[in-house]
């Protein structure tokens, strides 16, 4: 499984990770939706280094699709929200 | 939806709408080749900017730093005077500049931050549009419609990933590089009004170091005097003034300290 941290790169993190990462990931959910900056900024760094650490870094000169994609170390909440709009913050 | 999968699907549906509208794949591929150099420029043009802008913030903090020793000094002559209020006025000011001085580097180290960030993603787009371009020409080469569309496909979702990625690394550091913009010019108003004495301008004075000019040579004049005073009453009858009608005061000797000395 491909793993996008966006603004450093990707990640290819074994399959058995999941569970661990969807776990984090739903208290980043969690904050975003109670609009919670605290715990969102700590959820989400928890979630950034289970990546970084659980996983392999993909070669730069690599061209491989990621399966999921995470937002930037250090985006704020209105940001998250922003990207996962359709015509949000990602350009094209 | 976890936040993950909701960001990979919008990623993923920016890069099919691209590849939807075009009719030859490979017309795809080559047009996105040209996308793909174009974002190249444009993220290095991105990290120069940024780099102008940390610049100017060196510059400006450069000039409060001087400033601040400037200050520091003029309290040191102050108290060297007795003038406790000149140097205590002196430091307040120093300490005012102190803030600035502090967001200044703040702001100094979020460019710097977004400088790294800018180089390392235009080394991570180079490198990709690299790849594309081999797979590019080696998909042309070995064209089968069957097959291609699927490569293609591949290919061209992975290099689209990767710029949307950077043109949303350019787009953050280009807001925060416009927020500083906007401060630094805030600030060098500010100096170039005068409210922060900017010590670069040649001859500019201000009120504190006038005052220490004024004293100081007021003081030079006194000690001047003094040590006439005891020259000449160390050497017996002092002249309290030069008459110009005695022609042994001036047209002989010159200055009436040399009489004193000479008696």
């Amino acid at each position: 499984m491909i793993v996008r941290i966006l603004g450093e790169g990707q990640w290819q993190v074994d399959d058995g990770q999941l569970d661990a990462l969807n776990t984090l990931d739903d208290k980043v959910e969690a904050a975003v939706d109670a609009g919670d900056d605290e715990s969102f900024r700590t959820a989400l760094a928890q979630l950034l280094l289970a990546v970084r650490q659980s996983g392999t870094e993909v070669a730069i000169d690599e061209l491989v699709e990621s399966d999921l994609i995470l937002p930037p170390a250090d985006s704020s909440i209105d940001e998250v929200k922003d990207l996962l709009t359709d015509d949000g913050l990602i350009p094209g | 939806m976890s936040i993950m999968k909701r960001m990979g699907l919008v990623f993923r549906s920016k890069a099919n709408k691209a590849l939807d509208r075009a009719e030859d794949p490979r017309e795809t591929l080559d047009y996105s080749y040209q996308k793909q150099l174009e974002l190249l420029q444009k993220v290095r043009r991105g990290v120069a900017d940024v780099a102008t802008s940390r610049k100017r913030l060196e510059l400006q903090l450069n000039q409060l730093q001087q400033q601040q020793q400037k200050l520091h000094d003029q309290a040191q002559k102050a108290l060297s005077m007795g003038r406790e209020d000149l140097a205590r006025e002196a430091l307040t000011r120093r300490s005012g500049l102190q803030q600035q001085v502090d967001s200044l580097q703040e702001q100094h180290a979020q460019l710097q931050g977004e400088e790294e960030k800018l180089t390392m993603a235009s080394q991570r787009l180079q490198a990709k549009v690299e790849a594309f371009r081999t797979r590019k020409e080696s998909m042309k080469a070995t064209y089968t419609a069957a097959e291609a569309q699927t490569k293609i496909g591949e290919a061209f979702s992975g290099i689209s990933e990767e710029m949307g990625d950077v043109g949303l690394a350019m787009q953050r550091a280009e807001d925060k590089t416009a927020q500083m913009q906007a401060r630094s010019g805030a600030l060098d108003e500010l100096m170039a009004s005068g409210a922060l004495e900017d010590v670069s301008t040649p001859g500019g004075q201000d009120d504190i170091t006038r005052e220490l000019d004024a004293m100081s040579s007021t003081s030079d004049v006194e000690l001047e005097l003094a040590q006439m005073k005891q020259q000449v009453s160390g050497g017996g009858e002092a002249p309290k003034e030069i008459d110009p009608s005695d022609p042994s005061s001036a047209t002989e000797q010159g200055q009436p300290k040399r009489e004193g000395e000479q008696a």
